[in-house]
């Protein structure tokens, strides 16, 4: 474990040196933050009743999804893994004694919270200090917070998880980009990246809630606001679990055998 | 001891003919031919051996030293690396073996030299006494003082070399795999890592597997030379063996450089 531990240290002391990265990001995701809120807040203010979700809520959600966006965006994904596999120098990760599997996903967790670190600060410090109505609020209590906190994590996970299945993928095609340009823009519009998933068509709003893409960002980002509670929130912290431990799974499974069949070309 | 016995390993290599209506064509149905890397492939290698492994290019070096080092699985055969088949239980194998691939690098690229070293302490478990007289030997010998704190990125390609030799033995493996290891280095990185290569092998008694198109290597380092050539082994024996070998077909080569004998050698076979 221990080795995972110093490799995912690594990786964030690596991932911290990127400031001029991290400064533009935060540009765009002020721009796109504010062009989101004024959007949804002409929805809003056409018909109230027809809006799904508290506008205090919706306007949390945004915020927090700019915040983090390093954490949930699927399209964010380690060329540095996709290299090594196209490039063959994968040989050299094979060569020492450790799971392929645990160090990618180390190594995704600490690319994403190196990137999250970075940039949440200034944009939630700037989200609590705007005016009415786009400033962002606290949770209702404490334990709302906690609850957030745990789910974060856990979308987190599921998020990699789900990258993981994107990597193991392109061992079996010449190319990564068509694997990985399909899968990403499923999620984009599953997991609530677009529009929050409350704002889809019921038929279609129920069977969404159920996939892995609705443990992403949706659950821990409509927690916080206080659109899921109660019964809601436990059917939704299970799924999200449920979901992680089987993506992990698959992963692992996969992994196995594409070593099994790698090929190692030229050189 | 490293044992390979009757081990064959083939690619599957997708071929069209050039143009945009063959193009269109291997859309639906495409054409694969399958390439023999390796076949009926056998050696024996003992322990504290240096052995230089030689033939022109494509001719299975890099897919043997693959298959040792439990990257690549063969369709068939035997292979027994001190007990272990390498494919097996990659993870118990290569905790054993330290390997080089001149041509690619396994330092990380963005840190300081030292980060990865540190880095590869965790990952092969290192003890704290091992590694830091490892490292202590390793620096002095291959004169990295003035290199640890630089980052990889911003190193040439020689300065690159002794580093990579460096990481590879910081666990002290008994077996060591140099793929290429003087590949694009200068007059001197390439003594001063022969001198390390040979250095090694008298004092650690590592076993050591050398691959190279340098024929200076081979006659610097190498008693034993295992020559392969379209998967298959020609030759194994020493440089004298060789060099009888060449002269079998023509007079006056007892004079000819290393380079022309073995070039003499490949055409004489037909492995080219």
């Amino acid at each position: 474990m221990k080795k995972y531990i110093s490799f995912f240290g690594l990786r964030l002391n690596m991932g911290l040196q990127y400031r001029v990265a991290a400064a533009a990001g935060i540009v765009t995701q002020f721009v796109w933050g504010f062009m989101e809120c004024f959007v949804f807040r002409a929805f809003y203010e056409t018909n109230p009743a027809a809006f799904p979700m508290e506008f205090k809520a919706m306007v949390s959600y945004i915020w927090l999804q700019q915040a983090f966006l390093a954490f949930f965006a699927t399209w964010m994904m380690d060329n540095d893994i996709f290299d090594s596999i196209l490039s063959g120098n994968i040989a050299y990760e094979l060569c020492r004694p450790v799971s392929i599997y645990n160090m990618w996903f180390a190594k995704n967790a600490a690319t994403r919270i190196s990137r999250a670190l970075l940039r949440c600060m200034p944009i939630l410090i700037v989200a609590f200090i705007l005016p009415e109505p786009f400033k962002m609020t606290l949770p209702k209590n404490i334990l709302t917070f906690i609850v957030f906190m745990f789910t974060l994590a856990l979308g987190l996970g599921v998020t990699i998880a789900f990258c993981m299945l994107v990597y193991i993928i392109s061992f079996f095609t010449v190319s990564p980009q068509g694997v990985r340009i399909f899968f990403t823009s499923l999620v984009e519009f599953f997991c609530g990246a677009i529009v929050p998933i409350p704002f889809l068509p019921k038929p279609l709003k129920s069977i969404v809630e159920l996939l892995p893409f609705a443990g992403m960002q949706n659950v821990p980002l409509r927690i916080y606001g206080g659109d899921i509670y109660g019964e809601e929130l436990t059917r939704a912290v299970l799924l999200q679990t449920v979901w992680f431990v089987l993506l992990v799974l698959i992963g692992r499974g996969l992994c196995k055998i594409a070593e099994k069949k790698i090929v190692v070309q030229g050189g | 001891m490293i044992t390979m016995e009757n081990v064959c390993k083939s690619y599957k290599v997708a071929k069209r003919n050039a143009g945009m209506k063959e193009a269109c064509k291997a859309l639906f149905r495409r054409e694969t031919e399958t390439v023999k890397a390796l076949s009926d492939v056998s050696f024996t290698i003992n322990d504290s051996e240096m052995v230089g492994y030689i033939g022109p290019n494509g001719a299975g070096k890099s897919s043997t030293i693959k298959i040792l080092s439990g990257i690549l699985t063969p369709e068939s055969g035997n292979c027994l690396v001190d007990g272990r088949v390498p494919w097996k239980n990659r993870i118990e194998h290569v905790k054993r073996i330290g390997v080089v691939f001149g041509q690619r690098s396994q330092l990380w690229w963005d840190v300081p030299v030292i980060d990865s070293f540190e880095l590869l302490k965790d990952i092969y478990s290192i003890p704290k006494n091992e590694y830091i007289n490892n490292l202590e030997e390793l620096t002095g010998k291959l004169k990295l003082n003035e290199l640890l704190r630089t980052p990889v990125r911003q190193l040439s390609l020689g300065q690159r070399m002794r580093c990579e030799i460096a990481a590879s033995l910081l666990h002290s493996p008994k077996i060591l795999f140099l793929d290429e290891p003087t590949i694009g280095l200068d007059a001197v990185s390439k003594l001063a890592v022969r001198d390390f290569i040979m250095n090694l092998n008298k004092e650690h008694k590592t076993t050591i597997i050398l691959t190279t198109h340098d024929m200076q290597d081979i006659e610097a380092l190498t008693r034993r030379i295992i020559l392969i050539g379209k998967g298959r082994v020609l030759m194994d024996g020493t440089i004298d063996d060789m060099r009888r070998l060449a002269a079998s077909n023509e007079a006056s080569d007892a004079e000819k450089s290393l380079d022309k004998i073995v070039a003499a050698l490949y055409q004489q076979l037909n492995i080219l």
